[in-house]
This record gives C-alpha cells, structure tokens and sequence, in this order.
C-alpha cells in the first residue's frame, strides 16, 4: 500500500468509525475527524517531494486487479497536476470541520462522517487512472455532497440537493455510457494504456465516434465545471448548502470537472477537442461575462459568489482550451487558486451567517466597526478573488489571458472584461456590507474573529500570499505534466490526420467559416 | 426409463424442498407452533442449499427427459433457496403480529420454492408447466393470506385470474409448438429449428403466446397491469418473494427455453423482444413517477428492471448469461432489502406503504433509513452497490451486441427512474417532528437486512468471486 493508497483508505475508514462512534458525544466526533483529516492532509504533503522531482511521469503508482471480468484495474498515481488539486482538498477538509465546529448542532456524527467521505471521494477521483476507477469514485463523491445540502442546507435544501444530484448524474451517466464504449472498442478501461493503443494506431476511433464520445465526457465535466448553460444548479446548491459544504463544492467539486477535461478530455480525444475548441470558448466567455452580471445583482452573498464561480471557472475552461502550454498552466494554476479564495469566501460569508442569521446583503452594513479583523480578511480575500497583483489570483488569470491571446486577441479582451466586471460587484459587495451606517442588529450581533475561526482563515491567507508572490513553487510541476498532455494532442493530432474531417469540420467547410 | 440412484442425488435439492413441506405439515397438525414451523423451514432450506454440494459432483444430468439438473439450475436453486430464506426471516417478524394460524404460509413457501426450483431445471414443457402452477398456486394463497383483509383479498383474486388466463396462453403456444414438432423437449426443439422443414406459421404464433404467458408472470410491459396491485395488496414479504424468486425463476426459464431452442433468433421475434422491453423501461419508470405508495413505486420499479434484463436477454453472446446471472442478484437482494424495509416498519394492522410514512425516517431510525438508502440507491444504480455493478454488466452486454438504441433507452430511462427514488430519499432525510422511535423491530428481519445490505455493499465493491461463480457454472447452458 502507497501513500496515495492510505489517502484514501484513511479518510474511508475514518468515515466508517465515525459512523461508529456514540451519537451523544458530539466533541468526540469533531475531535475525531479533525485528527483524522489533519492526520491525511500531513499524509498528503509527503507527496510532494518524490513528485517535484519529476512532475511528467506518474509517482505512487498502484495497478492490481479488482474486478476480474470486465478487466477493471484498481489504478491510481500522481503526478504534477493532481499533485496540487489532492493537497488542496486534504487541506480543505480540516478547515470544513473546523469551519462547522459550532454551525452543525443536529446529526454531528453523521455530517463529519460524510466530510471524510467526500474527502476519499475527491482524491479517488484526482489519482484514478482506470476510467472504470474514475467513474466509481466520480459517483461516491456525488453521494456525501447531496446529503451534506440535503439535510444540513438552508431552507430549500430539498430542491437545491435534488437539482444538484440530477444534473450531474444525468452528466456521468452520458460519461458511463462513452466509457463503455471506450472499453469495447479499445479492451481496456486503463486510462494510459488507451492512450498507448491510440498513439500506436491499435484503436482507432472514427470522427464520427470521437465527436460523440467527447461530447459525452465533456458534457458530463461541463455539467460539473460548470459551463454556462449547464451552470443553473450551483447557484441553488451553494445558496442553500451549509458553509462547509459550499467550501467543498466551490474549492474541490467543481475542480473535478476541470480536471476531468485536462485528464480525460484532451488526450483520448486531440483532434475533436481542437476541432470544437471555438464554441466551447465562446460558453466560457459568455460564462465569464454571463456571471459576473448576473452575480451584480444578487441580492444574497452566497448566490453572488456562486455567480461569480460560475465567472471565474469560465476562465479555467478558456484556458484549457487554448490549447497552449501557458493558457493550460494558467487554468491548472486557476483551479487551485479559485479553490483558496472562494473557499475562504464562502467560510467568511459562512461566518457572518452565524452571527446575523442572515444572508440578504440588505441584512448587513458597516461590520468593519464592530468587527474590524473578520472584515480585513474579507477585503484581503475580496482583493484576491479579484486578480490584484502579488495575490494568488492575479497569477492564474493573467497567464489565461496570455494563452487566450496567442490563440485570437478577441478572446482575452473578452475574457478581461470580466475581471473588471469581478472588481466591480466585489467591491460592491464589500461596501454594502462591511462599510457604512450599522444596523442595531449587526452592532449586537458581531463579534470578531475567535481563535478556531483564526485558524481556518490563517493557511488560506498564507497560501493567498504565497501563490501570488512566490508561484514558481507550484508552477514547475504543473508545467511538466502539462506540457506531456499538450504533447499527445499534438502526437494524435497529427497521427489522424489523413482521415477524414469531423462533422463539424463538414459543416465549417459547408458554411465556409474558417 | 430407468431412474437410478445418482439421479436420486442430483435431485436432492429438490426432494429435501419437497421432503420439508410434508415435515412442516406433519408438525403443525401434531403442534401449532408459529417458531417451530419456521425453524423447520429453514432448516429444510439451509440442508437443500447444502445438499447442491452433493449433487455438483454428478452434475450436468439429464433426469428423466423432464429435469435437466446442470450447473445452471444448481446456481439459481441455490439463489432461490437463499431467497426463501430471507423471506422466511422477513415472515416470521411480519406475521407475528398478526392474529390467525402461521404455519400454513411455511408450507407454502416450501411448495412454491420447490415449484422455482423446478422451473429452472426443467427441460421440457411438462415440467414447466408443473412448476409454473406449483409457484402460481401457493402464490394464490400466499398473496391473500391475512384474509381478514380487503387489500390482500382483492389481490389475490387479481392475481388468481390473470395468472390463470396466462397460463392457458402459455399452454396454448405450447400445444402450437407440439403441433409443429411433435416434441415438447427443448433439446429436440433445437434440432427441429435448426431443419428448415417446419412449418412457421404454427411455430411463431406459438412462440409469441409462450412470450405472452411468460410476459405476464415476469409483469413485462404491456403484460404488467397486475403488478401494482397485487404488489400493494400483498403482505410485504410475499410481494418481495413475487419480485424476486417467482420474476427470477421465470426469467432464468426463458433464458433456458429460448437459448437452448434457438427459438428468439427467429426474426419477428427480436423485434417483440424489444418492443416488449422499450415499453416496460419506459412504462415502468413514468408510471412510477406517479406514484405516492412505496410498494406499487417498487412494482413499477421492478418492472422497469426486468426491461433492463430483457436488454441483456436480447444480447446474446456469453456476456448475455453473465450479465442476467449478476443483474439478477443484485436484483434480488436489493429488492428484498427494499421490501424487508417495508416488511420491519408495518404494524399487524397494515403495511408502511405509503410515502408519507418513511418522511423523516432518517430521524426516527437512522440505521433503517441508511439501510433503504443504499437500497434505493442500488436500484438507481449508483456506484459501490450491487445494483451498479450488475446495470453496468447490462449496459455492457447491450454494447458488445451493438444494440446502441435499446443501450440508449435504457440508460434515459433509469435517469427519469432516479426522480422517483430519490423522492423517496428525500422524504427518509425531510425534517420530521415525530420524536425518535422507541418500540424495538422484529429481530429476524433486522438480521436479514443487516446481511443485506452487506451483501449490496461486499458486491458492489467486490464482484468478482460471484462473477468467478457465474463464470464456472454458466457454460454448462451454452
């Protein structure tokens, strides 16, 4: 068993002696799964050596049988993209617990059993190699965030976890069907070894198939990322999810998505991924712009930050898409980056709520006389979320714009509207409610920062810091195992070449658009 | 024909289910006890299981040209038998409660099983006709057993109609099929089929009553109308077994019947089979959407599925017989899981069917409630419970036929089939201002769902020594 192995076996286990433990003894519980999470997240900074080192290839490797027929391999390695993404969740997890310390007052045990859960799902999904693998873990990470909205959310918890569940799972479903299909034509649901078999010509899929089963696999990771149109349940899922299960949502599910187009997209299918890189663009930019105007208006801050997910995932998507070494980076560099500071978004919006009860922004007003600590680290945060240089933010989105100009000007002018739209309804937000005259309820109400809620924010701040000034400590890895995906696209591009164009291409040619 | 002693022992199964039933009447007319029946039951059932170690060594054997005891047979004796002993645990807890003579339902559980066990093994029309009318007959009583009751009264009734009526449509495309070929063999049958001198006409028509006899008993669309009824009226372990033993002992059948003869290879017939399965997934899974009662949610539910099985049915090819073997597991201990939910929440008065009955659940009984989760999430198809390994068997064995429309369909539909479980996941975790239960549930039946969910949870993750199972017995059928 590797480390990568006890990442997960540790959080699931935990999960099943939670579940164990007495139901009247809720500090155990909390004491528990803190030590458990932290216990993995001190785990999971030892993957960082060994993979620095050569962030190309895959570490920690594990390849055993598990399902003898179909030959279904339990697969799983780490390399310099996942590397971030697993380190991120393992660091999320304790925050969340500590987050819901005082918050979760009903059903304890079980809301820190599903915590740890969610945790062995996500890094299931960040290290599996085997589609079939993939896929399993893709579903049990799906399973804790529904029960985590459902039965801890808000008031319309019911709509908002059913919304959630049925639109990804309508997503994976098409992923399944596509990896079935992936199977039969190609023996195997190893992920490396198809690709093998593609870059030797031993599976050879016509462009008619690959234009299908890629729009399987990306709708099901779109619906997750989430691209406008498909976006419509995270704005519920996060209004009504309670603060913990926002931070999970917004810093590590949606990163699934993502990482499921770097990983699986790309490689297995080059050419039709070039091919419609146009349009999926065009979705992302109208999903930068699409919410930021709409996250203006809201009149309720988990929705505007939802809103402005929706904006700033919208980039992840452009620069992945641009298909250049630096465009990809940048998204990579994104998704870790989007993960600090919305998180800490979520958790400081989460902590307001538990001191007014309340999450209309009418509610608030002039905080940062009553509670002037809790109200630097969300401007910090604000500052950050926004793109202002030497904080982590600014690093991704500017190395996206970059990439998006090589590929056409017109995307990054685009895309850069929407960072000052991002500025505009931030900042906004921070005047309403933390500047200005100060209800009765908020001078009653408002206490500042005490030592548990200092200890969540302060890693976030430190990593907010560190991204920003100093990324070259995380860049490099992603570089390398970036620039071995941009490698097979460009290898099978070419390979495929003489076969005949894809029916978008067809219609291109038919409509004379270049 | 002679019938000699190792043709004794390959049948041992069967004659310890036959042997129990008359030990089980003996006893109850010497003593009523509600225990000692149902101890006696299970005794006889766990020896028949155990006797099938026996009978291996002999096995495949052709006893008399009715029973055709192979590997086959001996894997869903096995799984019927196993059946009937959760539902005897569900039984005893359930009809505890209620005020009347027990031990009557053992001996016809007893006689319905031996009826299962003789359907899968029979290779003849005869035999399967007798074990049709032994499942069908006990069934009758069964359903209407606390017949103080309105609901199960009316279901028997139900039952007992259109059961008969199918079964003279079965009888009659079995005389058409005598007709063509004189023989009611399927060994035989195959070899006629495979001449070309037979005269179509009384073949087709007869095969597509057979069809219609069996499409009523395994409730396929649109020979499903009874199911929700007679699902609702009946006492919730005897609608788990009709779910499960009665629909898998038919199925298991048709595979037989229609695999061995060659017969669903004639053309028109592809075209019935997946008509028949198009109309059931999507049947199933809309009209379930309407529902508000647990048990008829699961009859539509369990109609949709056998559509799913229809899919792997059509196949063909040696993913088909795998897929079935393991669909059909999965299918039976979920479905009993469900059901046994039902069966451990009812009072002596009526069944908990109805949706407003499990709100808040979760906060009543937590242990319960996450148990009808995993459950309802298996029949949804979710992953690392059995019902995902065994839909993904489905799903592949439709793919590998190429069959991408049926394959299509069957994956939009369990996507509508998710709404109406999660409704009644919703309803287990809604706020509920019932405070928590205090009242202890009948242990056997806690017992079972305790080795059910389990098993849902030890199959979901690990499938591959039943798979290796299913692999070792299936050839004997190909």
């Amino acid at each position: 068993m590797t480390l990568l192995d006890a990442l997960i076996a540790i959080p699931a286990a935990g999960f099943l002696i939670t579940l164990l433990l007495p139901r009247d003894n809720p500090g155990l519980v909390r004491n528990f799964t803190l030590f458990v999470s932290l216990v993995v997240f001190l785990l999971s900074l030892g993957l960082i050596g060994p993979v620095q080192e050569n962030p190309g290839v895959m570490h920690f490797e594990t390849n055993v049988p598990w399902i003898d027929y179909p030959a279904i391999r339990y697969h799983v390695g780490v390399d310099g993209m996942s590397l971030w993404l697993i380190i991120l969740s393992t660091l999320l997890t304790p925050i969340c617990i500590l987050v819901s310390w005082n918050y979760i007052q009903k059903r304890v045990k079980e809301f820190y059993a599903f915590l740890l859960l969610l945790l062995a799902g996500v890094t299931g999904v960040f290290v599996a190699l085997d589609l079939f693998l993939f896929y399993v873990f893709w579903e049990v990470s799906l399973v804790p965030m529904y029960f985590l909205i459902g039965v801890w959310g808000h008031d319309r918890r019911i709509y908002a976890a059913v919304k959630f569940f049925l639109f990804t799972m309508a997503g994976s479903v098409l992923m399944l069907g596509a990896i079935i299909v992936l199977y039969l034509k190609g023996g195997s649901f190893d992920l490396p070894f198809l690709l093998d078999s593609m870059a030797k010509g031993g599976l050879v899929l016509n462009p008619g198939q690959q234009f299908w089963m890629f729009l399987a696999f990306f709708v099901a990771f779109a619906v997750k990322v989430p691209l406008f149109p498909l976006h419509t349940w995270l704005p519920d899922a996060h209004g009504e999810a309670p603060t913990a299960g926002s931070i999970m949502l917004a810093s590590v599910l949606l990163k699934l998505g993502a990482y499921g187009l770097v990983r699986v997209c790309l490689p297995l299918f080059p050419r039709v991924a070039r091919e419609n890189a146009d349009w999926i663009i065009g979705l992302a930019i109208i999903g930068i712009i699409y919410g930021a105007l709409v996250a203006m208006v809201q009149p309720n801050m988990k929705r505007l930050v939802a809103y402005s997910s929706v904006s700033h995932l919208g980039f992840v998507v452009l620069g992945i898409f641009s298909f250049t070494q630096i465009g990809l980076d940048g998204a990579v560099y994104q998704m870790l980056n989007h993960g600090i500071s919305t998180g800490a978004l979520f958790m400081l919006v989460g902590y307001l709520y538990e001191r007014r009860h309340s999450l209309e922004i009418a509610d608030f007003g002039g905080v940062s006389s009553v509670a002037p600590w809790l109200s630097v680290m969300f401007v910090v945060t604000t500052l950050a979320s926004i793109g202002l240089p030497l904080l982590n933010n600014f690093v991704g989105e500017y190395l996206v714009l970059q990439g998006a100009a090589q590929v056409n000007f017109t995307y990054a002018v685009f895309a850069a509207i929407g960072v000052i739209l991002s500025a505009c309804y931030m900042l906004w937000l921070v005047q309403r409610t933390f500047y200005g005259e100060t209800p009765h309820e908020v001078a009653h109400h408002m206490k500042d920062f005490n030592a548990r809620e200092w200890a969540t924010m302060l890693p976030l701040l430190a990593l907010m810091v560190w991204m920003g000034v100093y990324s070259q400590s995380f860049i490099p890895a992603i570089t390398a195992s970036n620039s071995r995906t941009l490698d097979m696209t460009r290898q099978s591009a070419v390979a495929s070449q003489p076969q005949a164009p894809g029916p978008l291409a067809r219609l291109k040619e038919i409509f004379h658009v270049r | 024909m002679n019938v000699t002693g190792s043709d004794f022992t390959a049948l041992l199964p069967l004659i310890i289910l036959a042997v129990t039933a008359i030990v089980v009447m003996v006893g109850a007319a010497i003593r009523r006890s509600h225990a000692l029946s149902a101890s006696l039951t299970l005794i006889g059932l766990a020896i028949s299981i155990g006797s099938l170690w026996i009978a291996a060594p002999l096995l495949p054997r052709q006893v008399t040209p009715l029973l055709m005891m192979d590997h086959y047979a001996v894997f869903y004796i096995g799984l019927i038998a196993a059946s009937s002993i959760i539902t005897v645990l569900l039984a005893y807890g359930y009809f505890e409660k209620y005020e009347g003579s027990h031990d009557e339902l053992y001996i016809l559980i007893l006689v319905a099983t031996l009826g299962s066990a003789v359907l899968v093994a029979s290779s003849h029309f005869v035999s399967l006709f007798l074990g049709l009318e032994l499942l069908s007959v006990s069934l009758y009583a069964m359903i209407a057993y606390p017949r103080r009751r309105p609901l199960p009264l009316e279901a028997g009734i139900k039952y007992l109609v259109l059961a008969a009526v199918s079964a003279a449509f079965l009888l009659f495309g079995m005389a058409l099929v005598y007709g063509a070929f004189g023989t009611m063999e399927f060994g035989e049958i195959a070899a006629r089929l495979a001449r070309p001198d037979f005269n179509l006409w009384l073949v087709l028509p007869g095969t597509a009553l057979i069809i219609t006899g069996f499409g009523f008993k395994l409730a396929l669309a649109p020979f499903h109308l009874w199911t929700p009824d007679v699902y609702e009226g009946a006492p919730a372990p005897v609608s788990a077994y009709i779910a499960t033993v009665s629909k898998g002992a038919m199925f298991a059948l048709l595979l037989r019947y229609f695999y061995q003869t060659g017969s669903h290879e004639l053309e028109p017939l592809h075209l019935v089979f997946s008509i028949i399965a198009i109309a059931s997934m999507f049947g199933g899974n809309i009209l379930a959407l309407l529902q508000n009662n647990v048990k008829r949610i699961l009859a539509y539910s369990s109609i949709a599925h056998l559509g799913y099985l229809l899919v792997a049915f059509q196949a063909s090819g040696d993913l088909a017989p795998t897929a079935v073997a393991f669909y059909l597991v999965a299918y039976f201990v979920t479905t009993f899981g469900a059901f046994g939910v039902v069966t451990v929440l009812s009072d002596g008065t009526r069944d908990a069917d109805l949706i407003e009955d499990y709100r808040g659940l979760f906060w009543r009984r937590p242990a319960i409630a996450a148990i009808f989760t995993a459950m309802l999430f298996s029949l949804a198809g979710i992953p690392v419970t059995a019902g995902f390994i065994g839909k993904f068997y489905v799903v592949a064995a439709g793919a590998s036929a190429a069959m991408w429309s049926l394959v299509v369909i069957l994956v939009v539909t369990s996507a509508i089939g998710l709404f109406y479980y999660l409704r009644i996941v919703v309803a287990l975790y809604s706020q509920s201002t019932q405070t928590p239960a205090t009242t202890s549930l009948a242990r056997p039946g806690v017992v079972s769902l305790i080795f059910l969910s389990a098993a849902l949870i030890y199959l979901g993750l690990f499938p591959s020594p039943l798979l290796a199972l299913i692999h070792r017995l299936m050839p004997g059928l190909i």
